[in-house]
């Protein structure tokens, strides 16, 4: 299983925007039992789209700022980037398909 | 085309305990999740009504110590949704994102999914201040008023819940009475942050320049006069509809579309059970789930004892 790595408010840029592959981006935070459950739907996509996609994680709790900035008002969300700009957004728990459909429209 | 001894299809309570069960009788047992494992309970912070838990129990902790128990079984996951079922002489055919699967028996314990409001902008606003989670969501509307939407036990646990982050909580509900149970009525009624705002219902939800909630369109049901109500975050919680979609003409289901079961969880056709919130009659508590599950688990070893092995 791959375990996607933490971004921060910190390193989003480097992490995320300046990322030659697509990325998605699991905002999730601590007491967010939804967030718990999703992740290892995440962990299943990151072997699957090992190489062609990155994934990291953002605790929203920590890094209020990234999440902020876009907008997330609800966890758990995933951002997908392609390119440093947001092309997809997936809100609460959807099936793996429906994740995965983003995330190859984020590659075409 | 794999075969397989028992289908689970949902992975909330009841097909969680039906999975424990299955695969603890050695059979081989497959449950698919289309969302996330755990049901509603994932979506609620702390479980004080399940028996045997004194000090109350995390929802989340507690689906993922079932899935484990489960699973230490034998119990397999498949994160994905089952499309259609269809019967073949001795077995249930499973259409599924990933092509078709044969079980001797299968388990529909799909749960409810939440009821929405039916309203413009509440499908595009959804993340962007319309929630139907507020376990999840509140934390981020701190300091802020926000609306909460119903009157039953969800809507007035999670009006309560928002209170530790919103600076003011509306809780909007169609009758002039709420429905939640008397403690929790108590409660609510009493905080000074929460004001209930009675036979109302929502007609819209706005949004500002910046693309986020910014009111509700109010509609007084007596007086039909309308109003809007400037908020930041709409938390819905007007009850669930059974998802049973995939047993509509295999089963008589009744007119809120739950299948009807005898009390062992058949629906009358061969090898195939509905058990939990799909069911007519459901209690919809976490331990009647759990149950649910047990008896159609233990009914479908039978089954396939008595008619199949």
């Amino acid at each position: 299983m791959s375990h996607p790595a933490d971004t921060t408010d910190d390193t989003f840029d480097q992490d995320v925007v300046k990322s030659d592959l697509p990325v998605m981006v699991d905002f999730w935070a601590p007491w967010c039992g939804p967030c718990r459950m999703v992740a290892p739907i995440v962990e299943e996509l990151a072997d699957e789209y090992e190489g062609r996609v990155k994934f990291v994680k953002l605790n929203t709790d920590e890094n209020p700022r990234i999440a902020g900035q876009y907008g997330i008002r609800s966890i758990p969300t995933l951002l997908v980037f392609k390119g440093g700009q947001p092309v997809g957004q997936i809100v609460g728990f959807r099936p793996k398909s429906d994740l995965a459909k983003h995330l190859e429209a984020a590659l075409v | 085309m794999s075969e397989i001894d028992i289908a689970i299809i949902g992975g909330g309570p009841t097909g969680l305990a039906a999975g424990l069960y299955a695969a603890r009788a050695r059979r081989r047992t497959v449950l698919w999740e289309r969302g996330v494992l755990g049901g509603q309970i994932a979506l609620t912070s702390l479980v004080e009504n399940y028996p045997g838990f004194a000090d109350g129990v995390l929802g989340p902790d507690l689906a993922i110590d079932m899935q484990r128990q489960a699973e230490s079984f034998g119990m397999e996951t498949v994160y994905g949704g089952v499309d259609r079922l269809r019967r073949e002489p001795g077995y249930w055919v499973l259409a599924t994102s990933e092509g078709e699967v044969r079980a001797r028996a299968v388990i529909v314990a799909a749960g409810a999914d939440p009821v929405k409001l039916g309203v413009p902008g509440e499908e595009a606003l959804t993340g962007r201040g319309v929630s139907y989670c507020a376990t999840c969501d509140a934390a981020f509307f701190g300091g802020e008023v926000v609306a909460v939407v119903g009157g039953g036990d969800a809507a007035v646990e999670e009006a309560l819940f928002t209170t530790r982050y919103a600076r003011h909580v509306y809780l909007i509900h169609r009758r002039d009475r709420l429905r939640a149970s008397a403690v929790l009525q108590q409660r609510a009624l009493a905080h000074e942050r929460i004001e209930p705002l009675w036979d109302t219902v929502v007609e819209e939800v706005a949004a500002g320049p910046d693309g986020q909630v910014a009111s509700l369109a109010l509609r007084h049901v007596a007086s039909g006069s309308r109003r809007d109500l400037p908020v930041a975050g709409v938390f819905i919680f007007i009850g669930h509809r059974p998802s049973t979609e995939l047993l509509r003409g295999l089963v008589p289901l009744d007119g809120g579309g739950h299948a009807y079961v005898n009390l062992w969880m058949e629906t009358g056709q061969p090898g195939l059970f509905a058990a939990g919130e799909v069911r007519v009659d459901s209690a919809r508590q976490l331990a009647t789930a759990a149950g649910d599950g047990v008896t159609a688990a233990v009914r479908a070893e039978h089954y396939l004892q008595q008619y199949v092995d």
